[in-house]
């Protein structure tokens, strides 16, 4: 799904497009499980169920068109693709997430964004990154929390502001 | 008459030094993000929102007009110099105009289309400002099951008809509509597709998906194909002026630009995509240079980029009178219309004419500043060009992620933000388009609760969808524009002849 196949023969079944297909099937699947529990509670006209299962139905629909396409391998022709990075971003993002949650301020969680982003693109000098992150990211703070008053998470680099 | 009257009411607003400063932070601020390659101006109004939170609206609308023009203006400043159109609309741009900055004819290039922008952006904010009040008119007639046959019309515009593939644009449309199911229904107060969690009971944020879709999934995904791209900066060398050869042959197609563009743009058409192509085509047809087309030809420059700025403003048009988004970048707009619980619409013209027509007016105002700014500030747009990769796009998701964080630093919100971005990076990766997705999510539940008032109204009988004769009519357009390019296989056929 994300890497491998660099370069497919057309006509064949595209396995990636059997996952959106099915994916799509399941999301239909959803919407009309959790619709199942409202209420109609409209005397006239549509209650808060009609949508989702309207939505749904146009969602199984184009998971079978999809599902067609997968299979004679009608999906464009795509490049191959370095996961690497795509991880290295990832974990960033629930590096700044975990910081944020366990109140570590936002100064320390978009500096772990900041190395790991620029890691992924190539670079390898880490601590000048960390030390570039940190100063940035504290402007950025000071700016927005201070002159903005834009109220962003402190921890314990910004209580030291 | 009146639209001269409530335009000079608007600029009196605009003008007052307060504003003017909101109209210039506007324009800097959306230069300088729009000209990051890979940042279109919907994410530059999307990464910019959270900015605004606390100024008054009438601020915030008027620095909102600065982003949008000054975001579109740096994406044609990117693809002309490295040749990465953050936007499908610039790509026209991109096809001569990098050939020109290759040529070392970059300053002309950057020249005709700022000077193109200005014309069609003021032509077309004019044609806004007649045909605003004219429209408002009509849509005080519209009932809820109008607004609703309107609404379908987009959706279809927007996802299938204009797209390359009709079924991948659906698609993208019904991720869109099922998002923007998540939370409590307005009508009756029961909770959909939040699954117990507090966070989801208030709805999907459009800035969160915005943001998510756009600026993490472009992240992620130029990031997974680093190895097969190097992006070059071209220098600008030589004189920033045009000659007067480059004058003669770039105002007919900043005008034929502009007239593809503003009805294009004003129609629910979705996007600028359609007039900046077949403003290049034609300019491609008509030129006395055909031998230049293809090696930097200026009109090939002047025309789509006018286009471009035309329909922006032409999209503008149902996005005030009617409420109705017909890109993404409108959406983002109509997210910050809604940041202060305002509904762009007839009943806005009317009630708040001042915010309204000042924010018309703002846009010449900001027109004007970008024109006369952003010239001799080219070598600084230059610079922010040349921030190395890496920090580029760490800055960027810095950025994005702060948005999320000043509005709502939840656990849960931070992880949506993330998995969005991880759609948008799949969907970038198979090829499915994600403006669809933006406008499903705004425009879905105005849409369903539109429906719901006209069925409470007709007493729960549907026929009053065909019995009106404008939602009938609506219903049968929205119907061939969803037919159509099934039938025809291909309206983006003249795309690929240009290749």
């Amino acid at each position: 799904m994300t890497s491998g196949d660099p370069v497919q023969p057309p006509r064949r079944v595209d396995r990636a497009g059997l996952v959106i297909a099915a994916s799509l099937a399941v999301l239909a699947v959803v919407l009309v499980w959790d619709a199942r529990g409202l209420q109609s509670a409209a005397m006239y006209g549509m209650g808060p169920e009609a949508m989702p299962v309207v939505v749904a139905c146009g969602l199984a629909l184009l998971a079978i068109v999809n599902f067609v396409d997968a299979l004679r391998g009608n999906l464009p022709a795509r490049e191959s693709a370095d996961p690497v990075p795509v991880v290295l971003i990832l974990v960033g993002l629930a590096l700044l997430i975990a910081i944020i949650g366990f109140g570590g301020g936002f100064i320390l969680a978009t500096s772990a964004l900041f190395v790991t982003t620029s890691a992924a693109f190539g670079r390898r000098a880490i601590l000048i990154d960390a030390i570039i992150a940190l100063v940035m990211s504290t402007l950025i703070y000071l700016a927005f929390d201070r002159l903005l008053t834009l109220s962003l998470p402190a921890g314990p680099l910004e209580r030291l502001l | 008459m009146d639209t001269f009257a409530a335009l000079a009411h608007g600029m009196a607003v605009a003008v007052q030094p307060m504003n003017l400063l909101y109209a210039l932070i506007g324009v800097f601020l959306g230069t300088a993000v729009g000209v990051l390659p890979g940042i279109g101006p919907a994410l530059t109004v999307a990464l910019l929102l959270p900015v605004t939170y606390k100024l008054d609206p009438g601020g915030s609308l008027i620095m909102f007009a600065g982003i949008y023009y000054g975001g579109m203006y740096g994406g044609s400043t990117t693809a002309i110099l490295i040749n990465t159109p953050g936007e499908s609309a610039s790509m026209a741009t991109a096809l001569e105009g990098n050939k020109m900055a290759k040529a070392g004819r970059g300053g002309p290039a950057l020249a005709t289309s700022a000077i193109g922008s200005f014309v069609a952006g003021t032509i077309a904010t004019i044609g806004l400002a007649f045909l605003a009040p004219w429209l408002v008119d009509v849509a005080v007639r519209f009932g809820p099951e109008d607004y609703f046959a309107l609404m379908c019309v987009a959706f279809v515009t927007v996802s299938a008809t204009f797209g390359d593939s009709p079924i991948r644009g659906l698609t993208s449309l019904f991720i869109g509509l099922t998002l923007g199911l998540v939370g409590i229904d307005k009508l009756t107060g029961q909770a959909r597709l939040a699954f117990g969690v507090p966070e989801l009971l208030d709805g999907v944020e459009v800035t969160t998906l915005a943001v998510g879709l756009f600026a993490v999934g472009e992240a992620l995904y130029v990031a997974s194909r680093r190895h097969h791209t190097e992006e070059k900066l071209e220098p600008v060398r030589g004189s920033l002026w045009m000659t007067k050869e480059d004058w003669k042959r770039s105002w007919k197609p900043w005008l034929r630009g502009t007239m593809f563009g503003f009805p294009i743009g004003a129609l629910p058409a979705g996007g600028a995509e359609i007039p900046t192509f077949l403003s290049y085509s034609t300019e491609k047809r008509l030129t006395k240079h055909p031998e230049e087309f293809g090696k930097g030809a200026i009109e090939g420059v002047a025309g789509p980029e006018a286009a471009n700025n035309a329909s922006a403003a032409g999209t503008l048009v149902p996005l005030l009178t009617l409420g109705l988004p017909t890109s993404a970048t409108a959406a983002m707009m109509l997210a910050g219309f809604q940041q202060y619980g305002l509904n762009p619409g007839p009943l806005l013209f009317a009630e708040r004419p001042d915010l309204v027509w000042g924010l018309i007016a703002s846009l010449f105002i900001a027109n004007m500043m970008l024109l006369v700014l952003n010239l001799p500030l080219v070598g600084l747009w230059v610079r922010l060009l040349a921030i190395p990769q890496p920090w580029l796009y760490a800055g960027i998701l810095v950025f994005a992620t702060m948005g999320t964080i000043a509005a709502k630093p939840s656990v849960v919100e931070l992880s949506m933000l993330a998995g969005f971005g991880v759609l948008g990076f799949l969907m970038r990766r198979f090829d499915f388009p994600i403006a669809p997705v933006v406008v499903g999510l705004i425009l879905g539940p105005i849409a369903e609760s539109q429906l719901r008032r006209a069925l409470a109204i007709s007493l729960g009988d549907p026929m009053t969808l065909l019995q009106s004769p404008i939602s009938a009519t609506l219903l049968g357009v929205a119907l061939i524009a969803l037919v159509a390019p099934f039938v025809l296989k291909g309206l983006g056929r003249f795309k690929a002849n240009e290749d």
